[in-house]
């Protein structure tokens, strides 16, 4: 029973990081038909973010809140930019995009291990989050795990709430479900999208602050995660949010029980060939809006 | 899928009016004395003018090339981005690096590295077939296409395309190094298969069985491009075009897209299989770095530098690439992945035809190397 709990929460807690990368990778990809393999280089960047800011403020506990603000203008900037330059000359190529934002985030991975070094950094965590939480009849949580899961959850209910209620994400919602309808209604899809560019590649600075409670912080430490990331996404289904939060979770307790009854690397082969095998019952994914195109 | 999915349908019908140049005497010609072109550039120039331990590196970049070769038809000539060409690379090389361990081990005795990290007794089952050159050789070609047959009918015939497939294909490379990795008693772990000594009863140390497996390794390149041309001028080739340019209107044209497209990602399996299995005796070694997420979008890389959609660009962007790659990260290491990170950008974004679109712009070479500068992709 606790061994299972702990397996379960762990594998929850992997899914809050899964969701916080692929929040902003759902938002990008379902509103631009973009994959933006920068993605996981901006998560790096908001760990380092953390990292530098701990340099400057000495409080574990100050600096991570002020790097979780920080961390999202970081790295939403760096998307903003990437956008302005590069992806906004590609939309009609989505698969061309993708390549030329891998070459970005090789880039973007040397220059850290020219300002950083290549050896990965580690940051203190603040006290109140190193212990565990003991819950009734022996079953513990650890507070960093709590604090990402919170953490994503927040970011779910922000991000829904600015979808539903702003004009902005009224905006939004147009844009996924019909570009050209909503260009011609007038809404300026071109800062439409540089506006979602910037919450997305935020969340990912967001995901790298919570990653450095979890582990070290290196230069590669994004290409790993992007891909499951990614999966999230291509099985939740484009264009709405509620599939990437279930999926998100899905993969994380499916990894994590996966691992406890077999290995790591058998774990990771069943979560492959379950996607698989998802696919072929709703190959677009989980819950998609219903559109007119073919595709 | 969101309604805003590629150009409109009218921006490729003028596109469409050049009709196919397949049986004009005059390309076949021009075909004829580029192979001859190659071959001797092949076997006669290069082991004349570059030493031994060039030659030998010159082997290992056409290893790639091969790979490269498959990608150009599965992605410039299919659409389909492939992003796990190394998963079949790897099947290939393990296939043969089994055989060839087993081989040195001698029979009935086990691959050194086994009683190292594994403590086994014995060989494990599924190692046993590969004792065989019966299994293993065709296993290397065979093996690819099989999980490409898989993989590719599973997902093409429930629509998954474009990005969809790009990650799916990645994931699988991601999966399989995981795997590989995860189970070192039995294949190798993080180093792989090393320290291979003979090819079939020749020892490898020697320079001149290493000169034969060069010529080898050429022969099949210059092969692999002849049924590549044959591929890509037949009925099949244009299809694949079609399908490439617009889907949905070869499926509305009687055609099973699904089809064509799993005999595309099916031949580029096949291609990177063989590759990697005469990797192994070239290089000596084949290890989950050579297979992984990096090293497979690595090979996309020299396709797109040469150019795409053509016959010739994939072969000699990857070995240019990978030429560069070893002549500029012995120098200066950090510099060449800000290189390699530039040419993603500058060529994929501004030249997507590849270099063989700057030659075809001025020579003006027909519909063949002009596909790349247009719109590729419809309904990502």
């Amino acid at each position: 029973m606790t061994v299972l709990f702990g397996q379960l929460f762990t594998g929850v807690s992997i899914g809050a990081v899964l969701l916080l990368i692929a929040l902003g990778l759902a938002l990008t990809f379902g509103q631009m038909n973009v994959i933006n393999m920068a993605h996981g280089e901006f998560i790096m960047a908001g760990a380092y973010t953390t990292y530098v800011l701990q340099q400057t403020i000495t409080g574990a506990g100050w600096s991570l809140l002020v790097a979780l603000p920080v961390a999202f203008v970081v790295a939403g900037t760096m998307g903003v930019l990437l956008e302005i330059l590069l992806i906004r000359r590609l939309y009609a190529r989505p698969l061309d995009t993708l390549l030329v934002t891998w070459g970005v985030s090789l880039i973007l991975q040397q220059l850290a291990r020219d300002i950083f070094g290549s050896p990965n950094v580690q940051t203190r965590a603040p006290e109140l989050l190193t212990g565990n939480i003991a819950l009734p009849g022996g079953l513990t949580v650890a507070n960093n795990r709590l604090f990402i899961l919170a953490l994503a959850l927040a970011a779910v209910v922000a991000l829904t709430l600015a979808l539903r209620l702003t004009s902005l994400g009224r905006r939004i919602r147009a844009v996924v479900q019909n570009r050209d309808l909503a260009a011609v209604s007038g809404i300026p899809i071109a800062r439409v999208d540089r506006t979602t560019f910037f919450v997305g590649s935020g969340l990912a600075g967001l995901a790298g602050v919570a990653l450095t409670l979890l582990g070290p912080i290196g230069p590669t430490m994004g290409t790993n995660l992007i891909i499951d990331a990614f999966l999230v996404v291509v099985v939740g289904g484009i264009g709405q949010l509620k599939g990437s939060v279930i999926v998100a979770f899905a993969l994380g307790v499916l990894q994590a029980t996966g691992e406890y009854l077999t290995t790591l690397s058998v774990a990771k082969v069943m979560v492959f060939v379950a996607i698989v095998a998802f696919l072929q019952w709703r190959p677009q994914g989980l819950f998609t809006l219903r559109t007119r195109s073919l595709a | 899928m969101t309604a805003v999915a590629g150009p409109p349908v009218t921006d490729l019908a003028p596109d469409a009016s050049p009709p196919p140049t397949v049986r004009r005497p005059r390309p076949r010609l021009r075909a004829a004395a580029g192979f001859a072109l190659g071959a001797a550039l092949l076997f006669a120039v290069a082991p004349l003018v570059l030493s031994d331990f060039r030659l030998s590196l010159l082997a290992k970049y056409l290893c790639l090339a091969m790979v490269a070769v498959g990608i150009g038809i599965a992605w410039g000539r299919g659409g389909l981005l492939t992003l796990g060409q190394g998963v079949f690379f790897g099947l290939g090389g393990y296939a043969m690096a089994m055989h060839l361990k087993l081989a040195d081990a001698g029979p009935g005795q086990m691959p050194d590295f086994m009683q190292l990290y594994g403590q086994l007794d014995e060989l494990p089952l599924w190692w046993r077939p590969f004792a065989s050159p019966w299994f293993a050789l065709p296993a290397t070609v065979l093996l690819p296409m099989a999980v490409a047959f898989g993989l590719g009918s599973l997902v093409f015939r429930r629509r998954v395309r474009g990005a969809y497939f790009a990650i799916l294909s990645q994931a699988l490379a991601a999966a399989m190094v995981i795997l590989l990795v995860g189970q070192q008693g039995t294949t190798g772990g993080t180093n792989g298969l090393t320290d291979i000594q003979g090819f079939f009863g020749y020892d490898l140390d020697d320079p001149v069985n290493q000169r034969t497996v060069y010529f080898l390794i050429a022969a099949v390149l210059l092969a692999l491009l002849a049924l590549a041309r044959q591929l890509v001028q037949s009925r099949y080739g244009e299809l694949l075009v079609a399908v490439r340019d617009c889907e949905e209107r070869v499926r509305f044209l009687g055609y099973d897209p699904a089809t064509v497209k799993l005999v595309a990602y099916v031949t580029a399996a096949g291609m990177a299989g063989l590759a990697g299995a005469l990797f192994v005796p070239a290089v000596g070694i084949i290890s989950p770095a050579l297979i992984g997420i990096v090293p497979s979008i690595e090979f996309v890389i020299g396709v797109a530098v040469g150019g795409r959609a053509t016959l010739l660009g994939p072969v000699l962007g990857a070995v240019a690439v990978a030429w560069a790659r070893t002549a500029l990260s012995e120098r200066f290491p950090g510099t060449w992945t800000y290189l390699q990170g530039g040419l993603f950008v500058l060529v994929v974004a501004f030249l997507p035809g590849g270099l063989a679109s700057l030659l075809a712009r001025r020579n003006g070479l027909g519909p063949l190397a002009r596909l790349g500068r247009r719109r590729t992709e419809v309904a990502g």
